[in-house]
């Protein structure tokens, strides 16, 4: 159940009632009247939502919140996983190191090799891994928000296509180093951002025109980037292949600052607009009569979801299925309505650095990139959607 | 309605229709003649019907006649595929592209060749069937089979066609000889064709068509929705496995032979509902004679816009695509999508 609620009007019936999760503006009158609300219910039947537990917190300043503490614990669990992951995997390779050398190296205890290895080789590709899978986790959230449909996520709308067209002229065209490939898939995502924008404008942006639109567009691009396969040679044929996959292999501090710095400023961002996103899920009309301002909420957070795609597709490739699974898991493990956008980030976070290790142990040290495995796990979760999502008609 | 109204435009439709074959004569013609090798009409005539073994000859019976004749069938296949998915789904974004059956077919294909090692296309053809039927089923019923919206099912196939690319790219990584293959077959493209590919699939084709054909009928009921047709006597299930049957004979047998191409079926039966109304009776026969118009013209737009080079069908179709399916879901009013 969707909770339409006011900060302060949340913080009150939480504190009163003990039950902010499923608590309407008009909720308190009815707890008396009509029978079948679930304030009315006896304790043993009442549905997932009313069991929610809630936090308010109130801050000196008059700013009050409410934290979610099954969102909260899930927040900290996937976290934890991520760091985990993240240092087993900085220990993991030629050279393995135990996770407490890891962490020794890094609060700088370890020896002048180990020091080399963890902080030049091997902890930037960590980074540029968690940043990437942050940013398409959080932007995969805003996607399914706005189209409303758990399958609308940037890789299935062009995006991946887009930054992938411009990838590939610079490589072929231009024969360019990873830096001018970079630029050529951020310049890509964004053009195709503005395009798919703009085609879906008309007097606002629906959020089924803009998947379609971007699904016709998906094709069209799909098109582009065959023709420039087979423009290639064979080298920079596999070299683009390799890229279109998605990988993490041989990423520096080179990568990371620039999607650091992007992140930075897009993801608090992002975070601002959960609330009103979250009120999105509920229809346009709902929406407005909520007084949310739907289109200035859909034109801010989408773009911003564009750009944090492009730039962690230039950091590493269109790594597929990170966008569309990640949400979707948290919204299972957090129950909770709406985006979810930092425990999104986070589940991406995680993800993506596990996948990068598991493919690292898979397949042997860079053998396959990453995306190959993140690919199969998407077509895993399609089929589980299939299996089960169907029936609730969410699809 | 005055009695006599049905017969003019029974007429004006037949009459359409020639029209139609005669355009489809006249870029056949061209598709022979226009190359990167520039063939006079009188030459065409020639090296068909008085053929000597000379140079120009040799281009025209060996090389543009199969290119052309293979245009002909998988342009009709692909049309009638479309527009069968079409009415099937009641969905005007319906495309053997856009709802992945065409990227399935590739799928199995690009397995085949590369684990299984299989070259002959009546060995693949069979994968690409089953690719086909795999992926039409599942398209179906991941876009939520009875309520499905356009949206739902345009979605279910293009994340089925991103995992699907993404496998085939997985392939294509581990085996460097198979992605220089691939890379030109994935594209979809008609240069390949030789006398033995256009009778080798013609077969696959033409039962497939006439599959599509014969199931106008109950297809016309289908589209008043499932209570109507269930009442005017159609037998729906039924009428499903067949149009399945249809479609993935006709997708999986175009796929096999020239890669997967998006659009086709996308254009033509809209282009042609304007002109013939809602009847499937005759949608169906003028996609199948107006949907190879627009594949062959593709194709030789694609051998002039970059002689002495040329644009791969399938980039054409896609490229010209593209901006008619984001009209269309511009144009529609979201309540009818």
């Amino acid at each position: 159940m969707i909770s339409p609620v006011k900060p302060e009007q949340g913080t009150k019936s939480a504190a009163g009632g003990g039950r902010g999760g499923a608590a309407a503006p008009g909720a308190r009158p009815e707890r008396s009247g009509t029978p079948d609300r679930p304030g009315k219910r006896a304790p043993g039947k009442r549905p997932l939502a009313a069991r929610r537990r809630v936090l308010p917190v109130r801050t000196p300043g008059g700013l009050s919140l409410r934290l979610d503490v099954r969102a909260v614990l899930v927040g900290l669990l996937l976290l934890a996983v991520a760091l985990a992951a993240g240092i087993v995997l900085i220990g993991s390779g030629d050279y393995p190191m135990t996770p407490a050398e890891v962490v020794g190296t890094l609060t700088g205890g370890g020896t002048a090799g180990q020091e080399f290895i963890v902080r030049d080789l091997r902890l930037p590709r960590v980074l540029v891994g968690l940043l990437v899978g942050a940013a398409f986790g959080i932007a995969g959230a805003v996607f399914q928000t706005v189209s409303r449909n758990p399958l609308g996520s940037p890789d299935v709308l062009g995006f991946g296509q887009g930054s992938a067209v411009g990838a590939l002229t610079v490589i072929v065209y231009f024969q360019g180093g990873p830096f001018a490939v970079a630029a050529g898939a951020v310049v890509g995502g964004v053009v195709t951002g503005a395009a798919i924008f703009l085609l879906a404008w008309k007097r606002g942006i629906h959020g089924y025109r803009f998947v379609l639109v971007g699904i016709g567009a998906a094709a069209m691009l799909y098109a582009l980037v065959l023709y420039l396969m087979t423009k290639a040679n064979i080298v920079e044929a596999t070299r683009a292949t390799i890229w279109m996959t998605g990988s993490l292999n041989g990423r520096g501090w080179d990568q990371v600052w620039p999607l650091a710095a992007v992140c930075a400023v897009l993801v608090p961002l992002v975070l601002c607009y959960g609330r009103p996103l979250r009120m999105l899920e509920m229809g346009d009309d709902a929406a407005y009569a909520l007084g949310v301002r739907v289109d200035r909420v859909r034109g801010i957070a989408l773009p911003a979801a564009v750009l944090l795609v492009a730039s962690a597709t230039a950091a590493a490739g269109p790594i597929s299925f990170v966008a569309l699974t990640a949400p979707q898991l948290v919204r299972r493990l957090t129950r909770s309505p709406g985006p979810n956008p930092l425990p999104s980030a986070l589940m991406g976070a995680a993800l993506l650095v596990a996948a990068d290790w598991s493919a690292q142990r898979l397949f042997g040290a860079d053998q396959l990139p990453v995306g190959v495995l993140t690919g199969v796990l998407g077509g895993g979760y399609l089929l589980w959607l299939l299996a089960t999502e169907r029936r609730a008609g969410r699809v | 309605m005055a009695p006599a109204a049905p017969r003019p435009r029974h007429l004006t439709r037949s009459a359409g229709l020639l029209a139609a074959v005669a355009v489809l004569a006249v870029i056949t013609v061209l598709g022979i003649a226009v190359g990167a090798k520039q063939v006079p009409l009188d030459q065409v005539w020639h090296g068909l019907f008085h053929y000597s073994g000379s140079d120009t000859d040799v281009v025209v019976r060996d090389v543009r006649l199969p290119r052309t004749l293979l245009g002909l069938i998988v342009g009709a296949a692909l049309g009638l595929a479309g527009t069968v998915m079409q009415a099937l789904t009641r969905n005007p974004l319906a495309d053997p592209g856009v709802l992945g059956v065409n990227a399935g077919a590739s799928a199995a294909v690009v397995s085949a060749i590369s684990f299984l090692g299989v070259t002959s296309l009546t060995g693949y053809v069979w994968f690409a069937f089953a690719g086909a039927a795999v992926v039409s089923v599942a398209v179906y019923v991941l876009g939520g089979t009875r309520n499905a919206t356009p949206v739902r099912l345009a979605l279910a196939g293009t994340a089925l066609t991103a995992v699907l690319v993404g496998y085939i790219n997985a392939v294509n990584l581990m085996d460097t000889a198979a992605l220089d293959k691939m890379r030109f077959w994935t594209v979809g493209s008609l240069a390949a064709a030789t006398m033995e590919t256009v009778t080798g699939i013609a077969p696959f084709l033409a039962v497939g068509a006439v599959l599509a054909l014969l199931i106008a009928r109950p297809l016309n009921a289908v589209a008043l929705g499932d209570d109507q047709a269930k009442a005017l006597g159609a037998r729906l299930t039924r009428t499903r496995v067949l149009s399945m049957a249809a479609v993935t004979l006709l997708c999986g047998g175009a796929t096999a032979v020239c890669g997967p191409i998006v659009y086709v079926g996308l254009m033509v039966p809209h282009a042609v509902r304007a002109v013939t109304g809602p009847d499937m009776r005759w949608i169906l026969p003028y996609s199948a004679v107006l949907s190879p118009v627009l594949l062959l013209g593709a194709d030789i737009l694609g051998r002039v816009v970059a002689r002495p080079g040329e644009l791969q069908v399938g980039i054409v179709t896609a490229v010209i695509g593209g901006p008619v399916f984001i009209y269309l879901v511009r144009r529609r009013r979201m309540s009818q999508l």
